[in-house]
C-alpha cells in the first residue's frame, strides 16, 4: 500500500532529478566513458574555486547569524504581544520569502544601487559591497525564523516560566533554563535552513554580487552558460550536493528533536499587550526593522517602477506591451510573460501537489530509517543546483522516450521539483497530527482504506492543501536557476524576462524590470494573502 | 458469538497476548479486567481486527476471520477517548456507520435520531463535536458504535476519563441499556468496580495471560492468586503454611475454612477479618491512618516486626490513631490463594 503510494513520487524524482544531475555530472567526470576522479582535485585546488568556496560558506553563516540576530526579536514580539495589526503585518513580513530572487535583486538594486534611494539621498551605494546581499538574505529570510521560531514561541504555555519564577529563578534565568531549551531546536532548524537557503543563494548574489562575489552555485551557471567549462561545473554540483546533503541530514535530526513531546497551548492564550517602557521600545524596534528591512526595498521598486524620464507615470508598464524597443532581444512583448508564468506555475502547482500529496501521505505513518530518510531526500532538490538541474533537462530530454526538449511541459516540471519538498514540508505535520485512531474508528464503522482516507484524512487537511498549494505556486513563479536555461525565448516567465531586461543596459529597460518585478511580486503577494487567511496553526514549518 | 483461540500478539521480544482463549456468548457482557500492560487492550485490537496476530484465530458467529480487514467484521469499538470525528457533527458522527454501510437517508436520520434518544440526547444532531462534555461524548460515541448494529461491541476503557461520580451513574445506565437491547459486548478496564458493575463474567488478565475468568462474586470472593487479589485491591496477602484449619504466617496464626488447600501457599486476610480487640487480645498492633468510607472506616494497623494489615470496623468501633490494640483473624473472611 504505501509502497505503491511511494511509486509516483520515486519515479517523478528519479526521472526529473536524478537522471538529469547524474547525466550532467557524468558528462563532466567522464572522458570516452571513464571516470575522471582526478579532476575533482584538480578544480578544488584552483585558487579562484576555493575562494568561490570560502565566499560561499562565510556569507552563508554571516547571512545567517544576521538573519537570527535582526529576527529573533521579531519572532518574540510576533510570539508574545499583542498589537493592532499584528496579522497583516505578519503577512507583510513573509512576503519576501515567497517572492522571486530576482525581484529581491531588484529591489534590493533599486535601494542600494547605482543612482538607487540611497545614492541619491546620501551618495551611499552598497552594491558593490557584500552588505548588498547580506541585508537581502536578511531581507529573505527574516520570515523563515519568525515563523518557525515565533510559531513554537507562542504555543509554549507560560505557565512553565511561572512555574520556575516562583521556584526563586529570576527573569532571565527563567527564560535562560526553560524557554530557551524549549526553542534550542526550532532555533537549530530555523537556522538551517536560513543557511541552507543562503549557500544555494543564485538570484541575490547573481544581481547584487557583481563580478566580484559569487556562490557556488553562481559559478556553476558561469561555468556551464558562459564558460562551457563542464568538469569544473560537475565538480561544484557535487561539492553543493554534498555540503546540502549534510546540512538536510542536521535538519532531520533537530527537526525530530522538536517532535518531542511540548506542553503547547492555544497560541490567542499567550500573547498580550506590551506593558513597560522597555517592552514597548522593543515592540517599536522590532516595527521599525520591518519597515526599514521589509517594507522599504519594496516601496522603492514600486516607486522606481513609475519614475520614468518624463516624471512620474505608467511608462514602463506601457512599453512592457510592445516587443520593440531599442535593442531589444524580445520576440514578444514583456507582458506576455505575465501570462506565461501564471500558467506554468498552475500546471507546476498541480504536478507538485499530486507529487508532494502522495509522498506525503505514503510517509503519514511514523516508520522505519528507510522512510524516514525518503522524507529528508524529497528536500534535496530545495538545495541542489538549480542551473545544473535546468542545464541537465536540456541534455536529458531530448530523445525519446522523453523527448520534451520541445515541450512547454519542462518548464512546470522544473519548477515542481521545488514545489514538491514545501508540499510535503506543509502536509506531513497535519497529516501526521491526524489521530491514527480517528482513522481506526472509521475502518470499524465500515470504511475502507482509501474511504476513511477521504472521510477523515482528506476533510482534516484540507485547509493544509490550499497552503501548500499557495507555496507551490508561489515558489513556481518565482523559480529562476532551472527556468533560465529550458524557457523558450518566446515564451519567458516572469523572473526570467526581469533578468533579461537587468542584463541590457538603459533607463528604460531598467524601468521596465522594476515595472514587471512590481507585477511579479503583486502576484505573489495576492496569493500569499489569500493563503494567510487559510493558514493553520501548523504550516508553521517555514 | 466471539471465540479466541490461542491468540498470539508479540511486539519485538515482548508477548503482549501469550495463547489466550477466550469465548463471549451471545447477549452477554464480558469484562478483561487487567492493569496497564497486561495486554487487554491487544485483545480489543486484534479482535476488531487492527492488530495483525501472530498466531492463533478469531473467530466471530463461528467465522474465522484471518483475512477479513476490519472494515468488513461487522464489530462496534467505542475508543478510549472516544475519537469523534472533529470535522462533523453529532449526527454525522452517528450516521458515519449506516453510511459506510450504504443506508439510505431517511433510514438513516431515523436510525440517528432513534439512538440519540436511546443515549440521552434528543435533539442533539446538528450539534458540534468540539462543544459536548465529556460524558456527552461518550454518549455519542456510543450511539456511534451501536448504529451499524455491530454483531459484537467493544468498549475500551468506556469511562476511562470522566470523573468518578459520572462514571458511577453511567456504567449503571450502560448495563441497563445493554440489557434492555441484548447486545453482546466484550469491555476492557482497568478498574475493578467498573467491571463488576458492568460485567456478567469477568476476565482477569496478566502479562498476556488470563489470570483468572468468572461471575464477578466468584472472582470477587475467591481470587485464584496473590496477583488477582492485590489488583482487586486486597492488601492483607501473605505467605503462609497452611496445617488442617490453620495458617502459619508473619501476622502469628489465621484460621482457614474448612477444606482448604495444604502447604506453602498464599493467604489473603479481608479487611474485614480483622477484627480489633482489647491490646491483650491477639497480635499487638499500632492504630495508623484511617480512611474514612461511608458507613465503614478502613484501619491501618503496623504490628511489631510484620507486614502492614488493613482492618475495617464500624464507624463508632474505630480505635483513635495511634493507639495500640490486639487483632484476631475471623476464618471467614480468609481466603488461601491456590496458585501462586
Amino acid at each position: 500500500m504505501r509502497l505503491g503510494l511511494m511509486a509516483v513520487p520515486v519515479a517523478f524524482f528519479a526521472v526529473f532529478f536524478a537522471y538529469p544531475v547524474s547525466a550532467i555530472v557524468g558528462r563532466g567526470l567522464k572522458t570516452d566513458g571513464v571516470w575522471q576522479f582526478g579532476r575533482i582535485g584538480d578544480v578544488l585546488s584552483r585558487p579562484d574555486i576555493l575562494d568561490v568556496l570560502w565566499f560561499t560558506t562565510w556569507q552563508a553563516l554571516a547571512s545567517t547569524a544576521l538573519t537570527l540576530l535582526i529576527a529573533l526579536p521579531g519572532a518574540y514580539v510576533f510570539a508574545r504581544f499583542d498589537f493592532p495589526g499584528k496579522q497583516v503585518l505578519r503577512a507583510v513580513v513573509t512576503v519576501p520569502f515567497v517572492l522571486p530572487t530576482v525581484v529581491v535583486g531588484t529591489a534590493f538594486l533599486a535601494l542600494l544601487g547605482r543612482g538607487g534611494f540611497l545614492d541619491e539621498l546620501w551618495g551611499v551605494r552598497l552594491d558593490t559591497t557584500v552588505w548588498a546581499i547580506l541585508l537581502a538574505h536578511v531581507f529573505f529570510n527574516y520570515a523563515v525564523v519568525v515563523r518557525t521560531v515565533g510559531g513554537l514561541w507562542s504555543q509554549l504555555d507560560p505557565r512553565q516560566e511561572e512555574a520556575a519564577r516562583v521556584l526563586g529563578a529570576g527573569r532571565f534565568t527563567a527564560w535562560r533554563r526553560v524557554t530557551l531549551p524549549a526553542l534550542g531546536p526550532a532555533v537549530a532548524a530555523a537556522a538551517l535552513m536560513v543557511f541552507l537557503f543562503t549557500f544555494t543563494s543564485f538570484g541575490v548574489v547573481q544581481i547584487l554580487g557583481g563580478p566580484s562575489y559569487s556562490t557556488l552555485e553562481v559559478e556553476v551557471y558561469r561555468q556551464t552558460a558562459q564558460l562551457l567549462d563542464l568538469p569544473t561545473a560537475a565538480v561544484l554540483t557535487m561539492v553543493q550536493f554534498v555540503a546540502v546533503g549534510a546540512i538536510l541530514a542536521l535538519h532531520a535530526v533537530t527537526v525530530r528533536r522538536r517532535e518531542r513531546a511540548l506542553k503547547l497551548v492555544d497560541p490567542a492564550q499567550t500573547s498580550r499587550r506590551p506593558h513597560g517602557a522597555g517592552q514597548w521600545a522593543l515592540l517599536g524596534g522590532v516595527l521599525l526593522t520591518a519597515l526599514l528591512l521589509i517594507l522599504l526595498p519594496l516601496g522603492v521598486l514600486v516607486e522606481r517602477s513609475f519614475d520614468g524620464p518624463e516624471g512620474y507615470g505608467l511608462g514602463y508598464y506601457e512599453a512592457l506591451q510592445s516587443a520593440g524597443g531599442s535593442g531589444s532581444t524580445f520576440l514578444v512583448p514583456p507582458l506576455e510573460a505575465v501570462g506565461n508564468s501564471l500558467q506554468y506555475a498552475f500546471v507546476a502547482t498541480l504536478i507538485a501537489l499530486v507529487v508532494g500529496g502522495l509522498a506525503a501521505a505514503a510517509l503519514t505513518r511514523r516508520a522505519g530509517r528507510l522512510v524516514r530518510g525518503f522524507d529528508a531526500l524529497l528536500m534535496l532538490p530545495l538545495g541542489v543546483s538549480a542551473v545544473t538541474v535546468g542545464f541537465g533537462f536540456l541534455i536529458t530530454l531530448d530523445k525519446p522516450p522523453l523527448d520534451l526538449r520541445t515541450s512547454w511541459i519542462l518548464v512546470p516540471l522544473a519548477q515542481a521539483l521545488v514545489g514538491v519538498p514545501f508540499v510535503v514540508r506543509t502536509m506531513l505535520p497535519v497529516l501526521r497530527a491526524v489521530d491514527d485512531r480517528l482513522r481506526e474508528a472509521a475502518a470499524v464503522l465500515g470504511a475502507s482504506p482509501l474511504r476513511a482516507w477521504r472521510e477523515v484524512d482528506l476533510p482534516l487537511v484540507r485547509r493544509a492543501v490550499l497552503v501548500a498549494a499557495g507555496f507551490a505556486f508561489a515558489v513556481s513563479l518565482g523559480e529562476f536557476g532551472a527556468t533560465v536555461f529550458i524557457a523558450r525565448p518566446d515564451n519567458p516567465t516572469l523572473p526570467v524576462a526581469v533578468a533579461r531586461l537587468l542584463g541590457r543596459s538603459g533607463e528604460l529597460n531598467y524601468g521596465q524590470a522594476m515595472a514587471l518585478s512590481t507585477i511579479l511580486m503583486l502576484v505573489c503577494a495576492v496569493s500569499l494573502l489569500l493563503l494567510e487567511r487559510i493558514r493553520t496553526d501548523r504550516s508553521g514549518e517555514f | 458469538m466471539l471465540s479466541l483461540q490461542a491468540a498470539t500478539v508479540r511486539f519485538g521480544k515482548r508477548t503482549a497476548l501469550d495463547a489466550v482463549d477466550l469465548e463471549v456468548a451471545d447477549h452477554r457482557i464480558v469484562c478483561v479486567l487487567g492493569p496497564s500492560g497486561s495486554g487487554k487492550s491487544t485483545l480489543l485490537r486484534a479482535v476488531a481486527g487492527l492488530q495483525p496476530m501472530d498466531g492463533g484465530r478469531v473467530l466471530l458467529a463461528g467465522q474465522d476471520q484471518s483475512g477479513v480487514p476490519v472494515h468488513r467484521r461487522g464489530l462496534g469499538l467505542m475508543f478510549q477517548d472516544h475519537q469523534l470525528f472533529p470535522h462533523r457533527d453529532v449526527g454525522a458522527n452517528v450516521a458515519f456507520g449506516l453510511r459506510m454501510h450504504g443506508t439510505g437517508r431517511a433510514e438513516s436520520e431515523r436510525r440517528v435520531r432513534e439512538l440519540l434518544d436511546l443515549v440521552g440526547l434528543p435533539g442533539a444532531e446538528r450539534r458540534a463535536v468540539a462543544a459536548l462534555s465529556g460524558g456527552e461524548q461518550q454518549r455519542v460515541a456510543l450511539a456511534r458504535a451501536l448504529a451499524p448494529r455491530p454483531k459484537l461491541l467493544m468498549l475500551d476503557e468506556p469511562l476511562g476519563q470522566l470523573d468518578r461520580s459520572l462514571r458511577e451513574r453511567l456504567v449503571i445506565e450502560l448495563r441497563t441499556l445493554f440489557q434492555e437491547l441484548g447486545t453482546t459486548v466484550l469491555a476492557v478496564t482497568h478498574d475493578q468496580g467498573e467491571a463488576f458493575a458492568l460485567a456478567d463474567r469477568v476476565v482477569v488478565m496478566r502479562d498476556g495471560r488470563i489470570a483468572q475468568e468468572g461471575s464477578p462474586l466468584d472472582v470477587w470472593q475467591r481470587p485464584a492468586s496473590a496477583f488477582v487479589a492485590r489488583f482487586l485491591g486486597f492488601d492483607n496477602v501473605t505467605p503462609a503454611t497452611v496445617t488442617g484449619e490453620a495458617a502459619a504466617t508473619a501476622w502469628g496464626k489465621v484460621p482457614v475454612p474448612e477444606g482448604s488447600p495444604q502447604g506453602e501457599v498464599d493467604l489473603l486476610v479481608r479487611p474485614a477479618g480483622v477484627l480489633i480487640g482489647a491490646e491483650k487480645d491477639g497480635l499487638r498492633c499500632t492504630v495508623g491512618v484511617r480512611t474514612f468510607r461511608g458507613n465503614h472506616v478502613t484501619v491501618r494497623l503496623t504490628p511489631e516486626n510484620a507486614p502492614v494489615l488493613e482492618a475495617e470496623c464500624a464507624l463508632r468501633d474505630t480505635p483513635d490513631e495511634g493507639a495500640v490494640v490486639g487483632v484476631r483473624f475471623d476464618s471467614a473472611e480468609t481466603v488461601v490463594l491456590a496458585e501462586g
